[in-house]
């Protein structure tokens, strides 16, 4: 598991901001950041084993995502930070703050919901100023400041409408305003952008980063869309079934996944199971060979593994060579394989071959440019040879 | 042939659902309408049209004061009837997290409902009356020398038992608004800061007023007629609007008895609409 902390970026709050106007004001919002610390975290609902001691850094200023399929525990962990839920033991720190018995509101938090959770019976602005409202912020501070956040997420002319009176989008941005409108130190957001069309995903994923830079404050985002994390995150956390597999950077993650759940779940990987045969000293990491049943040998390079353990290792859709089979291959020889091709699909940019290696019945996927398929196309139920280097063979220690 | 079929086969579907409301509504309010203009004398009735029933209601102060009794009750149980409905929806629809428990709990509230009225309303004789059990207790306790006959046969009998047996009708439109609102709500409030009791105000109060104004129109039109409850537990020294129809009936003054249904009618008709007009409700139904 990798943990290199992640530098925030540089200039936070300080940025100009996209607009000439208010942007005085909008150094004042982003007044101070917080980094979120959990430590041992664990959370039990009933018998039932939700979270199993998370360890987390988020550095003050960075975007972290939570990424992972349903039910890996990424929205308990950032119900936990908000306060919503108790950690049933652990530390939850904020800041240099222990946290735990801390109200939501106590805890420079705020949170965005997955389904936004604006209240249907008060306007944009009640909705907005519902915050400051209840901390006692007195009515004349509070109007500027209702305004200001209307304003800086293009909201004003709709200040005066019912959520329901508005499309997703808005909403969406209502949400936002209203979690930021008490200037938290840390925001939390829950799949902010999963109840969105596909365009205006895109689009929005583009404003939240800009809001984030705009502010500077910490973001922490739950979501199960790999795209999404790549695109936002400073840090990625992979969780599964309640434990954290990886924390990175989003390249880190794609070029490197630390584990075969990572790997599959970045999908358009390969990968292959087997025993370690093999370690050997290759300058700071090891050389490591894995043997897997009718598969043939595979090299990788990975910090450490035991020679007779079952490991495995992968390579991406994209980093292989294809070419036809021909009576030069060498099974004994590593990092190949002898495939047929099942079906080839074009998807654009990009030509999807999909094919089966026919000792084992494992599928294997093959991505090549359109432009580079059209120069060596191959035919379906050929059989070739799948070859790559062991630069790009990636060792999955678990 | 077909084509004139089509025509009116729509009408056709909805004439017996027409029928039937013509039958059972329309035509015997239709009925109390005209009647309630007719002439009577202390034996007959002729068909005519005056106005002589509707000023005898408004000149007397006697069915003045009914129907200010009456309102009187409508108020008293309308209050009585929501403080302690919205509690008991607040506890089963948010304290209560088991859905299991929750129907267990709501069956409990219903139980008075499987036994009739009537016997719901004796039942409370033995505990109120001067011999009853309240009077024995509160003699035991020392708080009072004699037996209280303010208890049975009075107006805190007719709203105590009125109050029994509607507060379920406030119960169920106010728990059913209860467990429509998104507890996201309530914990985006908590995280913007509110406290419990702005919680209550701020996001379920005002999200909960639909299933308040429903279940006040249930109260409002139960109470407006009622006679029974007020004829037994105040042991006939009570009246309603309801009662006063009743004895009307019974002394055969039908017309006086119709214009008196009519204005009774179109006095709940009025509360209903100004609450319509208050609540939007459409998203209860």
């Amino acid at each position: 598991m990798s943990n290199t902390p992640v530098s925030p970026p540089t200039q936070l709050g300080l940025a100009p901001s996209p607009s000439a106007s208010g942007s005085t004001t909008r150094q004042t919002i982003a007044a101070s950041t917080q980094g979120v610390m959990l430590r041992s975290v664990m959370k039990k609902y009933g018998s039932t084993v939700a979270l199993e001691g998370i360890n987390l850094d988020v550095p003050a200023g960075s975007y972290c995502c939570l990424l992972g399929p349903s039910g890996c525990g990424k929205t308990s962990t950032l119900r936990i930070i908000a306060g919503h839920e108790e950690a049933t033991s652990g530390d939850v720190m904020i800041g240099d703050r222990r946290v735990n018995d801390l109200s939501p509101a106590k805890r420079s938090t705020a949170m965005v919901f997955q389904n936004y959770a604006l209240f249907p019976h008060k306007t944009v602005w009640q909705n907005v100023e519902f915050g400051l409202k209840m901390r006692g912020v007195n009515e004349r501070e509070r109007k500027p400041r209702v305004d200001e956040m209307l304003d800086i997420l293009g909201l004003s002319k709709f200040a005066s409408r019912k959520p329901s009176m508005l499309s997703g989008g808005q909403q969406q941005r209502v949400a936002l305003a209203r979690a930021l409108a008490t200037r938290p130190q840390v925001l939390l957001l829950d799949e902010p952008l999963s109840a969105l069309d596909e365009s205006l995903r895109v689009k929005t994923r583009g404003e939240l980063r800009k809001l984030q830079r705009q502010f500077g404050m910490t973001f922490i985002q739950v979501t199960h869309a790999q795209d999404e994390a790549f695109s936002l995150a400073d840090q990625i956390v992979v969780m599964d079934h309640g434990h954290i597999d990886q924390i990175g950077m989003p390249q880190e993650i794609f070029n490197a996944p630390a584990s075969r759940f990572v790997a599959r779940f970045m999908g358009d990987n390969n990968i292959f199971v087997g025993q370690v045969t093999s370690v050997a000293a290759d300058g700071d990491a090891r050389l490591i060979q894995i043997e897997a049943d009718g598969l043939g040998t595979f090299l990788c390079r990975g910090q450490a593994a035991d020679v007779g353990t079952t490991a495995a290792c992968c390579i991406r859709a994209d980093r292989m060579q294809v070419t036809p089979l021909s009576s030069a291959f060498d099974p004994t020889q590593p990092n190949q394989v002898a495939a047929r091709v099942v079906s080839v699909e074009f998807t654009g940019y990009v030509t999807r071959v999909s094919l089966v290696i026919e000792a084992t019945g494992q599928e294997m996927l093959y991505k090549v440019s359109t432009h580079g398929w059209m120069t060596q196309p191959l035919n379906e139920q050929q059989l070739v040879c799948l070859q790559w280097s062991t630069d790009d063979c990636i060792f999955l220690s678990h | 042939m077909l084509k004139g079929w089509k025509s009116i086969e729509p009408y056709l579907l909805v004439t017996p659902q027409t029928l039937v409301f013509l039958l059972f509504l329309v035509f015997p309010i239709a009925t109390i309408f005209v009647v309630s203009f007719w002439e009577f004398t202390g034996y007959s009735m002729t068909p005519a049209f005056t106005l002589d029933n509707y000023i005898t209601i408004f000149r007397s102060p006697v069915s003045l004061a009914t129907y200010l009794n009456t309102f009187k009750f409508v108020g008293l149980v309308w209050f009585f009837t929501l403080i302690i409905a919205f509690p008991v929806s607040y506890f089963l629809a948010f304290h209560i997290t088991s859905l299991r428990w929750q129907i267990i709990l709501f069956l409990i509230c219903t139980i008075p409902f499987w036994t009739s009225n009537i016997i719901r309303m004796i039942s409370w004789i033995p505990f109120l009356g001067r011999e009853g059990l309240l009077n024995k207790l509160l003699i035991t306790l020392q708080i009072t020398q004699q037996p209280l006959d303010i208890f049975l046969f009075s107006n805190f009998a007719v709203v105590l038992a009125m109050v029994h047996l509607y507060t379920l009708f406030m119960i169920v439109p106010i728990f059913n608004s209860m467990m429509r609102i998104d507890r996201d709500l309530i914990a985006a409030a908590r995280d913007a800061g509110a406290s419990g009791f702005q919680v209550l105000k701020e996001v379920i109060v005002p999200l909960t007023i639909p299933g308040i104004a429903i279940g006040s129109i249930f109260i409002v039109t139960l109470v407006m007629g009622e006679f029974v409850t007020v004829r037994l537990m105040s042991g006939g020294q009570a009246a309603s609007v309801g009662s006063l129809i009743r004895n009307q009936i019974g002394s055969l003054q039908y017309p006086l008895a119709a214009a008196n249904a009519v204005v009774l009618l179109v006095i709940t008709l009025a509360i209903i609409m100004g609450i319509l007009r208050l609540v939007d409700i459409r998203k209860e139904l």
